[in-house]
């Protein structure tokens, strides 16, 4: 398993710097991909639609996730229900190549999470802050995103957890040998998983940008924040003209760090996803989580 | 002290550059404009997604003058998704990129995620020892032209070939920690002075 698992981390590695879109058909699929898209997550709703409509949302139809897998060469992840253990099982056996197990879709389980270490396929798992990351790295993951707060496009949320994990992997840097037990049970993670971002100064998997990035200068933002990737759920397919927003926010995030390029990709997208202020909002999605 | 680049488009950038910057007498740059690529003395194209790296190639102006430098002899290498970009021909595509390697290329050649493997092998012409090979949703080779020196057949397969100053391999040496291909890569500039 310890082979597997540092091939699942492998993975995420070769996706760094590229962008992972929400799509809900094959056709959305087929523009991610030719926009520049390095993965597609297949989900029958994008977040913004789950708000809208409520209910207990869950992992897709398989039928529809081997469609998009058929149409596609990019690599595949699906959602499943935190600690739906058996939407994973479901998911490992259609082949596709990414779980994420997110807290977009309804928990399942109130308490625990899936434990990851026990399926063959890699998950990625949404974070606040330093100890939840840790703790779904502990159970398995193979990646992790901040969870911002999906379907709003807006992207405050994602920014307060990319510095709160910023902060407190240089804070963990900083501290002498003997305080980091304390460390770790203060932030909840497991010793061993503290042990290692305080040596090697970076978490041991990928981490991705999630939940309100819906314009190239937000994925920009987040790639000079420290974050190696993005995803973006319902920004590109829930605003004017998909197609195009689609490729300036792939190329934002290769050249976060060029005004000039960000300037010219941002003008003529037309209307962006309308986005929803945080405090006014029904649900927090990234309240769940355990 | 010979400057190698890593194309920075998207992928396994860091990876690349920390192993170049371990070879002690080579310094990596990370490299996705024209004026950077003017200053590398080599090239590597690391892993990540070809159709993501490929359209990036085209739209930022770098494919002519990366086949033009490469035409002129500049040592480049390609791991997993930039061999698919050196290729003149992908099977079951009808687009290619950068038309300078003579092969044939399968992508995804052994299927999904769960197909990912690790083995070990030896390369004759890099080392006696073996090395630890690494495929990640890789690709392979299914032909290759009268100029392409196979340097590393799995189970048939063609995964490491060497055509005069062009080097790929479907497998990931930059994740291993091993530095042998990089140095092996790093050699070939003496080849192309």
């Amino acid at each position: 398993m310890e082979e597997r698992y540092s091939l699942n981390k492998n993975l995420a590695q070769m996706l760094k710097g590229g962008v992972i879109m929400d799509v809900t058909n094959v056709e959305q699929a087929l523009i991610a991909e030719k926009a520049g898209a390095v993965a597609v997550m297949a989900l029958e709703r994008v977040p913004a639609d789950i708000r809208k409509q409520g209910g207990v949302a869950r992992m897709s139809d398989p039928t529809m996730i081997k469609q998009i897998k058929a149409a596609v060469t990019i690599p595949v992840m699906a959602k499943v229900r935190i600690g739906h253990f058996v939407e994973a099982q479901i998911l490992e056996a259609i082949g596709i190549d990414y779980i994420d197990e997110s807290e977009v879709l309804t928990p399942a389980d109130d308490m625990f999470h899936i434990d990851k270490r026990s399926f063959k396929i890699p998950f990625v798992c949404g974070a606040r802050n330093l100890g939840e990351a840790l703790r779904r790295i502990g159970e398995g993951a193979a990646m992790i995103r901040t969870k911002g707060e999906a379907g709003t496009g807006n992207v405050v949320e994602a920014v307060r957890h990319m510095r709160q994990i910023m902060a407190e992997i240089r804070q963990v840097q900083m501290l002498p040998s003997e305080e980091r037990m304390t460390f770790a049970k203060e932030i909840g993670a497991p010793f061993d998983l503290v042990e290692y971002v305080a040596e090697r100064k970076k978490l041991p998997v990928v981490n991705f940008a999630a939940g309100g990035i819906a314009t190239p200068a937000d994925a920009a933002l987040m790639m000079q924040l420290g974050c190696d990737g993005i995803f973006v759920g319902s920004g590109i397919f829930k605003s004017e003209d998909p197609a195009r927003r689609a490729q300036a926010i792939v190329k934002a995030t290769t050249y976060y760090n060029d005004p000039a390029v960000l300037a010219e990709v941002s003008a003529g997208l037309g209307e962006a996803m309308a986005g929803l202020e945080i405090d006014k909002l029904q649900d927090q999605y990234a309240q769940r989580g355990w | 002290m010979t400057t190698i680049g890593v194309l920075s488009l998207q992928g396994a950038v860091a990876e690349h550059l920390e192993c170049l910057n371990s070879l002690g007498n080579v310094r990596g740059l990370a490299v996705n404009t024209r004026a950077q690529l003017e200053r590398v003395d080599a090239l590597i194209m690391p892993g990540g997604e070809s159709t993501t790296m490929g359209k990036l190639l085209m739209e930022y102006d770098l494919k002519q003058p990366l086949q033009d430098r490469i035409k002129e002899g500049m040592p480049v290498w390609g791991t997993c998704a930039g061999m698919i970009l050196l290729a003149n021909q992908i099977v079951n595509q009808d687009w290619t990129y950068l038309n300078v390697l003579d092969v044939a290329v399968r992508r995804n050649a052994y299927g999904s995620q769960l197909d990912s493997f690790e083995t070990r092998a030896v390369v004759d012409q890099v080392s006696p020892e073996p090395f630890p090979l690494v495929f990640i949703r890789a690709p392979y080779i299914e032909q290759v032209g009268p100029e392409v020196e196979v340097l590393l057949r799995l189970e048939g397969h063609v995964v490491a070939v060497k055509q005069q100053n062009i080097l790929a391999t479907a497998f990931h040496p930059e994740l291993t920690g091993d530095l042998r291909f990089h140095q092996f890569f790093a050699n070939m500039l003496q080849g192309a002075a």
